[in-house]
C-alpha cells in the first residue's frame, strides 16, 4: 500500500447497497454506483473481492456462488448460500433483506493523488 | 409484424395493492395484455406446506377486479400466474371464484376463463427416481431422496409458456395459471403474437416485477412493455417514475445470482449482450438479448414439508452483567428443557436481538455494545402441547438463570408476556428441484370455464 492512499466507505460510494433472497437457498448483495467513475474506483480497489467478502463476513470461499461485475449497471454483485432454507424455523431473516449492513462500513483504497 | 403492448400492475399481487393512477395511465395507454405474476418464494415454505395464502384475500381481490374490469373493458387477455402467492390448486380455484364473483357483481358479459393446475403428485415423483430418472438439485442440493419426498406436504412446478399459449390458442380471456415462472407470463402472451423468444422472454423479464425496474424506488406502480421485431421497450406509466438505463439494467440482477442468465422451463434467457439506450425520459430500448434452447427439458420444483408446531416466547435483559454473560443464561435454559426433552425431536432456536439476532453466525460486530437485549425464543415440536411445554421451559427458565455474579436475584429477564405464543406451524423448504419431462404440459392441465352473465 502507497503511503498516500486513503479509504472511503462503500456507503459514501455506492447509491445502493442491498441484499435480498435469490430463491430459497441463496442471499444475492447487489452494490449499484451512480456514475462510471465510482464504479471503477471499486472495482480497480480490489477492496470489494470474493476474498474481502469472505473476511468479512468470516466464511470460505465456497458459500460464495457467484461474483459479478455487472457494466451495464455499474454494479458489483455477489450471491452466498444460506445456511439453512428461508423461512427454515430460527431464521432471523427471511427475505435476506437485513444482510448487507456490514458492507457499509467496508474500507475501500483509493489511490491518492500525486 | 405491429408490435404487441403488455402492462403490468404489480410485481405480486395481493401481497400489496397496485397504484390506480398508474395503472389507469397504463389502461389508457390501450395495451393489447393486462398481465402480473401473484406468487413468490420469498414468504416461506409455510403458506405452500399448509396451502394457504399470506395475502389477504381484499387486496386479491381488489387486483383482480381492477385488471378485470379494465380488461373487459379493452377487450384484452388478462393473465395471472401463481395464483395466490403459492400457485397449489386451491389457490387456482380461489381466483378463479375471484374472477367469476367480480363478474357477477358487475354484470360483465361473458367470457373464457381459462386456467391451469401446477401441483406435483408425490408418487409421479417417486416413479422418476425409481426409473432412474433423479429429480436433480438446484443450488448445491443433492439429488432428491425418498425419504425428503415423504417428508414433502405440497409441490409445485414452475410452469413455462407452455400452458399459458395453450389456453390463449383456446381463446381464454383470463388466464389464472399455478405455479409459473415469471417472465413466462409475458412472454407466453408475446409468443402468442408471433414475436420472437429473445425479445419475448426479455419482455417478460423486465415486467415481471411492475415499477422495480423503473426509478425513483417505489412499488406496485403499473409500468409498459412494447416488443416487436427490433426492440423492447419499456415505460413507466407513474408520472413520478422513469424506466431509465440504469433502473432497467439493475433491475436484470433484482433476487437473482447471476445478472447475465435467467432460466425457464426448456431454455434459458442470455441478457450477457444487452444493451440498454434511454429513448425517452420515461422509456428505455433493450436489444441484444438471445435465447438458448436446453438440451433436456426440465421443470423446476418447490416443495414444502411440515416440521411441526411452533410457538414462541420473548425476553428482555437490562443488567449489563446478564447481557455480558447471556450465552450462559440461554446454556442454562436449554440445559433445563434437555432435562426434561433430552438431545432431540424437537428444535429449541434463540435469536438474540441487541448481539446477532439479524444475521446470526455472519453478524460482523461481535463485540457489541448493547444496553438491552431482545431474546426471541423459539420451539418446534411434533404436538402443540410439546412446543408449548419446549417453549415455555426455554422462555422461563431464563428467569431463573443462575449467574455466580448477578446482583440481581429476583428474576435475570423481563417479560412483555409472561405466556407463549402460538405461532404457524414450522415448515422447510424439501423440494429446490428439476424433473426432466416428455412433454411441456404433462404437469400443468388446463381448464376451460365461463365467467360472467
Amino acid at each position: 500500500m502507497s503511503t498516500n492512499q486513503t479509504t472511503r466507505k462503500l456507503t459514501d460510494l455506492a447509491k445502493t447497497i442491498r441484499s435480498k433472497n435469490a430463491g430459497v437457498d441463496k442471499i444475492t448483495f447487489d452494490i449499484i454506483f451512480r456514475d462510471q467513475a465510482n464504479y471503477d474506483l471499486v472495482k480497480q480497489s480490489e477492496s470489494l473481492t470474493r476474498e474481502t467478502i469472505c473476511k468479512l463476513y468470516g466464511i470460505e470461499d465456497n458459500r460464495i456462488s457467484d461474483f459479478v461485475e455487472f457494466d451495464p449497471a455499474y454494479a458489483i454483485k455477489f450471491t452466498i448460500y444460506r445456511d439453512r432454507p428461508s423461512g427454515s424455523a430460527g431464521d432471523p431473516d427471511i427475505f435476506g433483506a437485513q444482510q448487507y449492513a456490514p458492507l457499509l462500513d467496508l474500507d475501500i483504497a483509493i489511490p491518492g493523488k500525486s | 409484424m405491429t408490435s404487441t403492448k403488455i402492462i403490468c400492475p404489480n410485481g405480486h399481487l395481493g401481497f400489496a395493492p397496485l397504484k390506480p393512477e398508474s395503472f389507469h395511465i397504463g389502461v389508457d395507454a390501450k395495451p393489447d395484455f393486462i398481465a402480473c405474476d401473484s406468487g413468490s418464494d420469498d414468504v416461506g415454505p409455510g403458506p405452500l406446506g399448509s396451502d394457504t395464502s399470506t395475502s389477504p384475500l381484499a387486496w386479491q381481490k381488489h387486483d383482480l377486479e381492477e385488471m378485470l374490469l379494465a380488461s373487459r373493458k379493452l377487450g384484452v387477455p388478462m393473465v395471472i400466474g401463481s395464483a395466490g402467492d403459492t400457485g397449489t390448486n386451491s389457490r387456482v380455484d380461489l381466483f378463479v371464484s375471484i374472477i367469476k364473483e367480480v363478474a357477477k357483481e358487475h354484470n360483465l358479459q361473458k367470457f373464457k376463463v381459462g386456467y391451469f393446475y401446477s401441483e406435483v403428485d408425490k408418487e409421479y415423483l417417486r416413479k422418476k427416481i425409481r426409473s432412474g430418472n433423479p429429480i436433480k438439485g438446484l443450488d448445491e442440493r443433492h439429488d432428491l431422496t425418498e425419504q425428503e419426498l415423504d417428508s414433502t406436504e405440497k409441490i409445485v412446478a414452475m410452469a413455462g409458456v407452455h400452458p399459458f399459449m395453450t389456453l390463449l390458442e383456446q381463446g381464454a380471456d383470463v388466464i389464472i395459471g399455478g405455479r409459473s415462472s415469471d417472465s413466462a407470463i409475458f412472454a407466453a402472451a408475446a409468443l402468442s403474437r408471433g414475436h420472437d423468444e429473445a425479445n419475448s422472454y426479455y419482455l417478460g423479464k423486465v415486467l415481471e416485477c411492475a415499477s422495480f425496474c423503473a426509478e425513483p424506488y417505489g412499488g406496485k406502480e403499473t409500468v409498459l412493455g412494447e416488443i416487436s421485431s427490433d426492440d423492447v421497450l419499456v415505460t413507466a406509466m407513474s408520472p413520478a417514475q422513469s424506466c431509465t438505463v440504469a433502473s432497467v439494467a439493475g433491475h436484470a440482477m433484482y433476487e437473482r445470482s447471476n445478472p447475465y442468465h435467467e432460466f425457464v422451463a426448456g431454455g434459458m434467457l442470455d441478457m450477457t449482450n444487452c444493451h440498454y439506450q434511454q429513448v425517452t425520459s420515461k422509456t428505455t430500448r433493450i436489444t441484444g438479448q438471445t435465447f438458448v434452447h436446453a438440451e433436456e427439458f426440465r421443470v423446476k420444483l418447490e416443495g414444502s414439508g411440515k416440521v411441526g408446531e411452533r410457538f414462541i416466547g420473548i425476553a428482555g435483559i437490562r443488567d449489563p452483567y446478564t447481557i455480558e454473560n447471556v450465552d450462559k443464561v440461554i446454556e442454562w435454559a436449554k440445559t433445563q428443557v434437555k432435562a426434561k426433552f433430552g438431545e432431540d425431536g424437537y428444535q429449541l432456536h434463540y435469536n438474540v436481538f441487541g448481539k446477532n439476532g439479524v444475521m446470526g453466525d455472519l453478524e460482523t460486530v461481535k463485540d457489541h455494545k448493547a444496553h438491552e437485549l431482545c431474546v426471541v425464543v423459539q420451539s418446534v415440536a411434533p404436538t402443540a402441547e410439546e412446543a408449548e411445554e419446549i417453549c415455555m421451559t426455554g422462555t422461563r427458565q431464563m428467569f431463573y438463570a443462575r449467574l455466580e455474579d448477578v446482583k440481581g436475584t429476583a428474576g435475570s429477564v423481563s417479560f412483555v408476556l409472561d405466556e407463549v405464543v402460538q405461532a404457524s406451524a414450522a415448515y422447510l423448504w424439501t423440494l429446490n428441484h428439476t424433473v426432466a419431462v416428455d412433454d411441456p404440459m404433462e404437469l400443468f392441465p388446463t381448464h376451460l370455464t365461463e365467467a360472467g352473465v
